[in-house]
């Protein structure tokens, strides 16, 4: 596919490869934030293409991931209600809340429909007049121009049995927040190329600034990604920390104005809470006034939630980055796809199923061990 | 609502946020919507950026360096990876 397969190409990743070797003369750690790139790296082995000191650190950018449990477990209590249809996307309905998933909510009987897009969501409250339709928006700021469209339609066409669940994150806070943890170590961040695709770039020189780290607006395909970390190497080399667009054929400084435009009308900045990180200031977006009345938690009132996170699940450290999804004691044995502890075994932005799917099942200090071990024999 | 071409599927997507956008443009589609236009001559020149990268060192390196690379460079009719795609309304998602 063009502009896709380029992008791909195996000798051109070698030699981009070879450059990152050149150049780094120290370990360093980079962190990328969006779950897309976690399983581009992890799928295409771009972490092990890297020289031994560069640390790709996987971030909390998946949504799906980042999700309240609890807002998880009122999503199961109203698509549980009769004259209810239920829309999310595929991969949320194995998502475990407390007591079960939505998939378990449809096979007892619930109306819970997988939805390519939220408009899709609008078609059916329009062909369903009897039913309250509800599309569960989570997402980034990628997904978040969909959502905005969706409710203003519904708005525009006085739709009484449409409302939105509402689970959007920010990438900027997000960065503030694990620059901000104690113990922090990550040195670089590789930024969520379609967000900025949305949002531009022109949130992060004062982040760049800040917390002194480089910031590279960075694409998904191996060329992008290894494009984007020797930008990050280079400028950690050189005790650089600027801001850069490596995903110059889509991103723009100033985004999607169009989309923005509707954002800011749609919807305000609220404090969130993450699964696994916490509530972070300011990280999230809610309807605004005007759009209030589609707000289906205000809608469906769900009280009586006793929330209840597994105990063996390590999802939150996954996700700031503090551990390896194969260090987690529970992964690929209690935890799989199949049978998922936390969210970041099942969505497809998660870094556990990403390890679990493209077979990554020891951590890097087993692998770093295995392969000294080796050419200490090859060697005599 | 627009008709995209995903590689061979073709799906209606909404090109509300994308006004510029005309026949024959490339363009990123999240969650049925394009969210960007693909600017061609900036891709071609990515692509031209990375076809130089590492080629002063293939060109000064060792031969024993140069020896081990081929001995593992896959056998692809194409290794700058130049190869033209028949051109299409593809879409990246």
């Amino acid at each position: 596919m063009k502009y896709l397969t380029e992008f791909r190409n195996g000798e051109l990743a070698q030699r981009m490869a070879r450059e990152i070797h050149a150049v780094a003369t120290q370990p360093w750690k980079i962190m990328e934030v969006c779950g897309g790139q976690t399983h581009s790296i992890i799928k295409n082995g771009i972490d092990q293409m890297l020289p031994a000191g560069i640390e790709m650190i996987h971030g909390p950018g998946c949504p799906v991931c980042v999700t309240p449990l609890q807002l998880i477990d009122k999503a199961l209590a109203i698509a549980a209600q009769p004259g209810v249809i239920f829309c999310s996307f595929g991969d949320m309905l194995r998502v475990p809340g407390t007591d079960g998933d939505l998939f378990q909510v449809k096979g007892a009987g619930g109306d819970v429909r997988v939805v390519y897009s939220p408009l899709d969501a609008v078609d059916l409250a329009m062909k369903n007049p009897d039913k309250q339709v509800v599309f569960f928006g989570v997402g980034f700021e990628t997904t978040a121009p969909a959502n905005a469209m969706s409710v203003h339609v519904a708005r525009r066409r006085g739709l009484k049995n449409f409302s939105l669940l509402v689970s959007h994150v920010l990438v900027p806070p997000a960065i503030e927040a694990i620059m901000g943890s104690p113990g922090n170590k990550v040195q670089a961040f590789l930024l969520a190329g379609h967000v900025c695709s949305v949002m531009g770039y022109w949130e992060y020189p004062p982040l760049a600034e800040k917390y002194k780290v480089p910031l590279v607006v960075t694409g998904f395909e191996p060329l992008d990604l290894l494009d984007g970390i020797r930008r990050a190497v280079v400028q950690l080399e050189a005790g650089r920390h600027e801001v850069e667009n490596a995903y110059e054929r889509i991103v723009t400084y100033d985004g999607n104005q169009a989309a923005q435009k509707l954002l800011a009308e749609v919807f305000d900045v609220t404090d969130r809470a993450w699964r696994g990180i916490g509530v972070i200031p300011k990280s999230g977006w809610r309807l605004s006034e005007a759009y209030r009345e589609f707000d289906a938690e205000e809608r469906f009132h769900i009280t009586g939630i006793h929330t209840q996170e597994s105990p063996l699940c390590r999802s939150g450290d996954v996700l700031r980055g503090v551990i390896k999804p194969a260090e987690c004691a529970a992964f690929g044995k209690e935890c799989t796809p199949r049978h998922p502890l936390g969210a970041t075994m099942v969505s497809s932005e998660g870094a556990c199923a990403a390890y679990y799917n493209y077979g990554r099942f020891i951590s890097a200090e087993e692998l770093a061990g295995a392969g000294a071990g080796l050419s200490g024999v090859l060697n005599g | 609502m627009g008709r995209v071409n995903f590689g061979g599927v073709v799906k209606r997507v909404c090109l509300d946020y994308v006004p510029e956008v005309e026949v024959g443009d490339y363009t990123i589609v999240h969650v049925g919507f394009a969210l960007s236009k693909i600017d061609e001559e900036t891709a071609e020149k990515t692509l031209a950026d990375f076809r130089e990268m590492g080629v002063l060192e293939e060109e000064l390196g060792s031969e024993e360096a140069a020896f081990a690379r081929a001995a593992v460079a896959p056998q692809s009719p194409c290794p700058d990876g130049s190869c033209a795609e028949k051109p299409s309304k593809t879409v990246v998602n």
